[in-house]
């Protein structure tokens, strides 16, 4: 009972964070609302029983990439978005449409994809089960990634770096 | 325990730590002006009180009757929030470190911390990131150059040296086995021949000790780490345009960033509260706090001797130091720990 009564408190505060992340004008209150939400994730992970992911979605998450999302906002001086000149008849319409219509898709995979609700503490917790199936079972698909990242940081090192070919060539 | 019982020494417990932690934060104000004043070869304050130690008492009756002016030009929600996020999550790591042994008092019995998680330590890490985000956003809500400036500089710094810290403990885990605070020290009980104690520092982990000494004082923003807040370069930093009481609240959350860097590597590489225990129970329930107290107050004094004595980093070569030299050492030291762990088992 307390169990559900966590999970609906932190599902609500999560999408609740979403739907402000859509609704503000301004960037960087919506970089904090999508920190709300991981944050709202990681208490998820939590009552599930997962306390390793839980503990590394806000190390990393929240508490790494959502800090650089922060930082490119401060560094662009992105403004207030422009609101432009929307239709009251769509939003009228639309947005309860939206909602039963993605009810009504939701409820139909739940029902017949044969899923069933996790019990808590089904899940690898403790870090050690977690070390174990990554470094054993799931080697690879974690070796891959790191290449991933590799490949995603030196992408990014030669987009950042200032065009030294052109100098060159003009400099003889 | 029953539920009643728990939650009520949970309170007690809750509200006994942040007493102790807010008094130890304005007696760190203090212990640096003392300390530093000597270094400098002048007193600190002697005129409050006796050795000025009514001096924290005095300075925090200045911050609440200071003007709280909130200038015009800033973003006014996330300028009031900032110094809020900063200071929460300051105290909230205090949640999970551990001060003695269990002790039994009239029956109940519970661990002198306030919570025993599995993952304490990452607590602390995910706690000291999201720390950033007060720096971060106290910069840029303020609308000047000098804090944006500031603000971006400390939280850059903050999050490039959380990554040598990281991986210093690292080797630490390996060699303890658990990510609880409380089994990480009590992995460090007993003696190497009879004498020599068996704490994490003579257990290999030296070059890790001081990854985590330099980058602890990055994180904590202090010299010689300390650019972000130099007066010379950036009149303040991220906390320029604040007065009073959301000042204080800055202040604060940067000596209980050290508090609880101090306690972590009392706990970790020092061997917690393990010491000579003796005398009647009562004495041996309160002997382990004792020695706690005792490591952490050697760090704190190591602290401000440091920052009595060195120069401060220009930004780049601080930059540098954390990701060219501090990493890759990190990473050495990892990687030579879990070779002698896998060697011996």
């Amino acid at each position: 009972m307390l169990h559900l009564t966590l999970f609906s408190i932190f599902g609500l505060i999560c999408v609740a964070g979403a739907i402000n992340l859509l609704v503000q004008r301004h960037p960087i209150n919506s970089a904090l609302s999508l920190v709300v939400v991981m944050g709202s994730l990681a208490a998820e992970y939590l009552l599930l029983g997962a306390e390793f992911v839980a503990a590394i979605q806000v190390i990393v998450y929240a508490g790494a990439v959502m800090v650089l999302f922060i930082f490119v906002i401060m560094l662009l001086n992105a403004g207030e978005e422009e609101r432009t000149r929307g239709s009251r008849v769509a939003v009228l319409f639309g947005v309860p449409g939206m909602l039963i219509g993605s009810l009504l898709v939701a409820w139909v995979l739940v029902e017949h994809s044969g899923t069933q609700a996790v019990a808590p503490g089904a899940l690898p917790g403790p870090p050690k089960t977690i070390g174990w199936l990554l470094f054993h079972d799931y080697l690879l698909p974690f070796e891959i990634t790191s290449v991933l990242v590799l490949i995603a940081i030196m992408g990014a090192v030669v987009l950042a770096s200032p065009p030294q070919s052109i100098q060159q060539k003009r400099e003889g | 325990m029953s539920v009643t019982a728990f939650v009520i020494v949970s309170v007690i417990k809750i509200v006994i730590a942040i007493l102790v932690l807010l008094t130890a934060v304005a007696y760190t104000v203090w212990l640096e002006r003392k300390v530093v004043g000597h270094i400098q070869n002048r007193w600190g304050p002697t005129r409050v009180g006796p050795f000025g130690l009514l001096q924290p008492l005095a300075d925090g009756l200045k911050f609440v009757f200071k003007e709280d002016l909130v200038p015009p030009h800033v973003y006014k929600p996330l300028y009031i929030v900032a110094p809020m996020i900063a200071l929460i999550f300051a105290l909230t790591s205090i949640s999970v470190i551990p001060v003695g042994n269990w002790v039994t008092v009239r029956g109940f019995s519970t661990p002198l911390q306030i919570t025993d998680v599995n993952i304490g330590l990452l607590v602390i890490l995910g706690v000291t990131s999201l720390g950033v985000y007060g720096v971060a956003l106290a910069g840029w809500s303020s609308n000047s150059k000098y804090s944006l400036l500031g603000g971006l500089r400390a939280s850059a710094q903050m999050v490039s040296y959380e990554v040598a810290l990281g991986l210093s403990l690292v080797g630490v885990l390996i060699t303890a086995g658990s990510f609880s605070l409380r089994e990480i020290v009590d992995a460090q009980g007993g003696t190497f021949w009879g004498f020599i104690p068996r704490w994490n520092i003579f257990q290999g982990q030296i070059v890790a000790f001081f990854i985590y000494l330099t980058a602890a004082y990055a994180e904590t923003n202090r010299v010689p780490f300390d650019l972000p807040e130099a007066e010379t370069e950036l009149v303040a930093g991220y906390h320029t345009e604040y007065s009073s009481m959301k000042f204080a609240m800055f202040f604060m959350a940067e000596y209980a960033n050290m508090i609880t860097v101090a306690c972590l590597a009392s706990l970790l590489f020092l061997g917690g509260w393990h010491g000579p225990l003796f005398g009647p129970p009562i004495l041996q329930a309160i002997l382990p706090v004792f020695w706690f107290l005792l490591r952490v107050f050697i760090f704190l004094f190591i602290y401000i001797w440091v920052r009595g004595t060195l120069p401060r980093f220009r930004y780049d070569q601080l930059m540098a130091f954390g990701w060219k030299f501090l990493l890759p050492v990190a990473i050495a030291n990892l990687v030579i720990t879990a070779l002698i762990v896998a060697l011996k088992s």
